[in-house]
């Protein structure tokens, strides 16, 4: 504990450990001061001063984000220099921001929108510089909008980009009147170096990015007659979506999430959650047999550590920034992108449908899932396997515009032959989940026993560290597994880009021993993704990451080997893990994409 | 003319390969090439080990760190409140009428790039420009034709040297 200090705050004491921003002390106290650079997730940069305060005996106005609290400091947050101060404040922004909010993706749900409407900016003292200015609107990317003229320039996607994900897409450039956030070169977002994870959009105070939205597309698509449209719903979604319909942080949904859809008109609502399951059998066989080529035959072609490849923030990045490493990459697809393949192929013969007619469509917490699904090669099963991506928010305004009260919704089950699942695919929305699911069944595969942890939770692989790191040792596995008697599995954990290029120097310098590595582009991994409700800062992706585990505890069934469906499905159609028809429509290759 | 990779390894060996020598290196690459292209910026962020963004971000900030290809003779009028008022207009037209090129354009010969540029401390010899690193002061249309004459010829008249 440091020091402490004691300060006033519109007279009241608080007695707040020295360094603590103005700005969190009087959040403490229940005093709330208006932001719009801050965000939880990154540094302070202290450059739209709207949170702008009095400190006594000062003559100038202080950032109270900015600004730390020294002793027998005396702050006044409401007096009349204040408010004016942040009404001008506002009103500049207003001044050079497009503000034709009706039409704007981001009505309802816009900070500056709020700022405006509390300060209550009634007339324009300032010219309005946007007709003045030439903006164009980049849209030439599959998941993100960039609109110039929305841009307040906070930088907090600037710090996002940098700080969290280490893939610098964008920039602050030119000074003054001119300075903008842009990209190299002012390309397009879908040009440059652009995981299209979406913290940008997460972290966007304004409409300036935005999702690329398909809501009408698939709104057609449910209204064709011949069209039969199934979605699949992924395991983060289940935990965020309340929030956008008026639950509090950590609401698990996934009975009323599945009543909705039902109710939107989806002809069949099945769960990602199976091929999560699904993908875990695939992975963990992949696992199994690159240690066996490895350590038996001693095959040097076998590279470790495996890396997951669930997460397509994730893959685009490795493809851009370490393409020599894509034979690290397990070759499964994601669990999107299996449900695609399968939806065409196992489900349409199953239901006796013409794959023709099938429009496939995924509910995601992701916005890099839409570029996943527009890659080329997603088309195994001879069709576009996932044809629409929708958000967590896309759903939401699905929902609201359908005028369901999500709240009075008697919870469903999901549609049957892809719609069941266990445990372990839910926690595939967590950092973490991938590898704990992974190593749950892995284990069992290889000892015939469960994994050592108390009640299957693998403690060391959850939690909001960036990085971290478990040891699984094998001992008397079953006696086609015998050489693995002993082995010690080394496992990592990183989420956040920032974390994966850390471990990813690491290999490169030959320093990771690790045989097994999940990776999340996103912060909090799914639950945190950039397509989840906005805000998420890190006391929302605990909720979230509570809520499914939570989940997780709650379900009969907590391995992926267990799921019925999954054993039926390599019964009926798959034959067995890294099987042919598996590697058809199962698994996939990357493409290095150098700039 | 060295090429670029070479030019930013001695550059970056000269200055050092820290984030914040970054400067003097971008002001190296432009001294020989005038401008910074895609390419350069992208050995530099090689060398450097920085964002390609930031390097971007870095050259379009300064004013005198052009981003886009420039003629061989850069010619910046001062634009600010006191050259302005002693002509700056008559001078930008007598270059835009000799040239045929306006602001911020390049003659099809890749030879004369106009630009307008901030305050050059010469108020007390307004108008003033630049071309390249000499100043030219007290400027008539007269003049402007003498100057660029000797340009166009690449026989370089003396002007103030600024350095």
């Amino acid at each position: 504990m440091g020091k402490k200090v004691k300060i006033t705050i519109n007279g009241q004491p608080v007695e707040i450990e020295k360094g603590t921003s103005i700005l969190d002390a009087a959040k403490q106290i229940g005093v709330i001061i208006p932001t719009l650079c801050y965000h939880k997730d990154l540094c302070v940069a202290g450059n739209c001063r709207v949170c702008v305060v009095e400190i006594a005996g000062q003559k100038r106005l202080a950032p109270a984000c900015a600004t730390p609290c020294e002793e027998g400091m005396d702050v006044l947050t409401n007096t009349h220099k204040v408010r004016n101060s942040r009404k001008h404040i506002i009103e500049l922004l207003l001044s050079e921001h497009n503000a034709d909010c009706t039409s704007c993706y981001k009505n309802g749900n816009c900070e500056l929108q709020l700022l405006a409407s509390e300060y209550k900016i009634m007339n324009q003292d300032f010219i309005h510089l946007v007709p003045f200015r030439n903006y164009t609107i980049d849209d030439y990317s599959p998941s993100i909008i960039k609109d110039d003229s929305k841009c307040i320039r906070c930088q907090r996607c600037v710090r996002t980009c940098a700080e969290l994900q280490s893939v610098n897409a964008l920039t602050m450039a030119y000074k003054g009147e001119y300075a903008r956030v842009t990209t190299f070169f002012e390309k397009s977002m879908n040009d440059v170096i652009c995981t299209n994870c979406g913290q940008c959009v997460n972290h966007c105070p304004t409409g300036a990015l935005v999702e690329k939205n398909y809501i009408e597309e698939v709104w057609a698509a449910i209204s064709d007659k011949n069209k039969y449209v199934v979605i699949q719903t992924a395991p983060a979604v289940r935990v965020g979506l309340g929030e956008e319909l008026g639950f509090d942080p950590g609401a698990r949904v996934t009975g009323k999430m599945v009543a909705a859809l039902k109710r939107l008109g989806f002809d069949a609502v099945m769960d990602t959650d199976f091929t999560a399951d699904l993908t875990i059998m695939e992975e963990g066989s992949e696992l199994l047999s690159r240690l066996k080529k490895a350590l038996t035959e001693n095959d040097r072609t076998i590279k470790f550590p495996m890396a997951t490849s669930c997460s397509p923030g994730w893959i685009k990045f490795i493809e851009h920034l370490y393409p020599e490493f894509l034979d690290h990459l397990s070759t499964c697809k994601s669990p999107q992108q299996m449900f695609g393949a399968l939806v065409k192929t196992y489900y349409a013969k199953a239901r006796k449908l013409d794959p023709e007619k099938i429009i496939s469509v995924s509910v995601m917490p992701c916005t890099a899932k839409k570029f996943e699904a527009a890659r080329p090669e997603m088309h195994s099963s001879g069709y576009r396997d996932v044809d629409y991506v929708l958000t967590t928010r896309e759903l939401a305004i699905m929902i609201k515009q359908a005028g369901i009260d999500f709240a009075r919704l008697e919870d469903m089950h999901f549609d049957r032959l892809m719609g069941e699942s266990t445990g372990a695919g839910v926690i595939f929305g967590s950092t973490g989940g991938v590898m704990e699911a992974a190593l749950r069944t892995v284990y069992e595969l290889v000892t015939g026993r469960e994994v050592p942890f108390d009640n299957l939770n693998i403690t060391p692989v959850r939690g909001a560290e960036g990085i971290r790191e478990a040891r699984i040792k094998i001992e008397k596995p079953r006696k086609e597994w015998a050489f693995l008697d002993g082995v010690e599995l080394k496992c990592a954990v990183a989420h956040g880009l920032v974390n994966a290029k850390y471990i990813m120097d690491k290999v490169k310098a030959g320093k990771a021993d690790y045989h097994f590595v999940e990776f999340m582009a996103c912060p909090g991994g799914c639950l945190g993704g950039g397509g989840q409700p906005i805000p998420t800062n890190p006391e929302i992706r605990q909720c979230r990451a509570v809520a499914i585990y939570a989940e997780d505890e709650g379900m009969p069934l907590r391995k992926s080997h267990e799921n019925p469906e999954i054993i039926k499905i390599y019964n009926d159609f798959l034959g067995h893990p890294l099987s042919e028809v598996s590697h058809h429509l199962l698994h996939t290759r990357y493409t290095p994409r150098r700039l | 003319m060295k090429p670029i990779t070479e030019l930013v390894k001695d550059l970056a060996d000269k200055h050092g390969r820290d984030r914040r020598n970054l400067l003097p290196i971008l002001q190296g690459v432009v001294e020989q090439e005038k401008y910074l292209s895609e390419y350069s910026m992208f050995e530099i962020a090689r060398e450097l080990d920085l964002p390609v963004t930031e390097v971007y971000g870095t050259a379009t900030f300064y004013s005198f760190l052009e981003c886009k290809k420039m003629g061989k003779y850069i010619i910046r009028v001062c634009k600010t409140i006191t050259c302005s008022m002693k002509g700056e207009r008559q001078i930008l037209l007598a270059i835009q009428d000799m040239l045929k090129i306006k602001i911020g354009e390049t003659t099809q010969d890749g030879k004369f790039t106009l630009l307008e540029t901030n305050c050059l401390g010469f108020c007390h010899k307004a108008p003033a420009m630049l071309i390249n690193n000499e100043v030219y002061t007290e400027l008539t249309p007269e003049k402007i034709r003498e100057i660029l004459g000797s340009y166009l010829h690449d026989k370089i008249i003396g002007g103030e040297h600024v350095s």
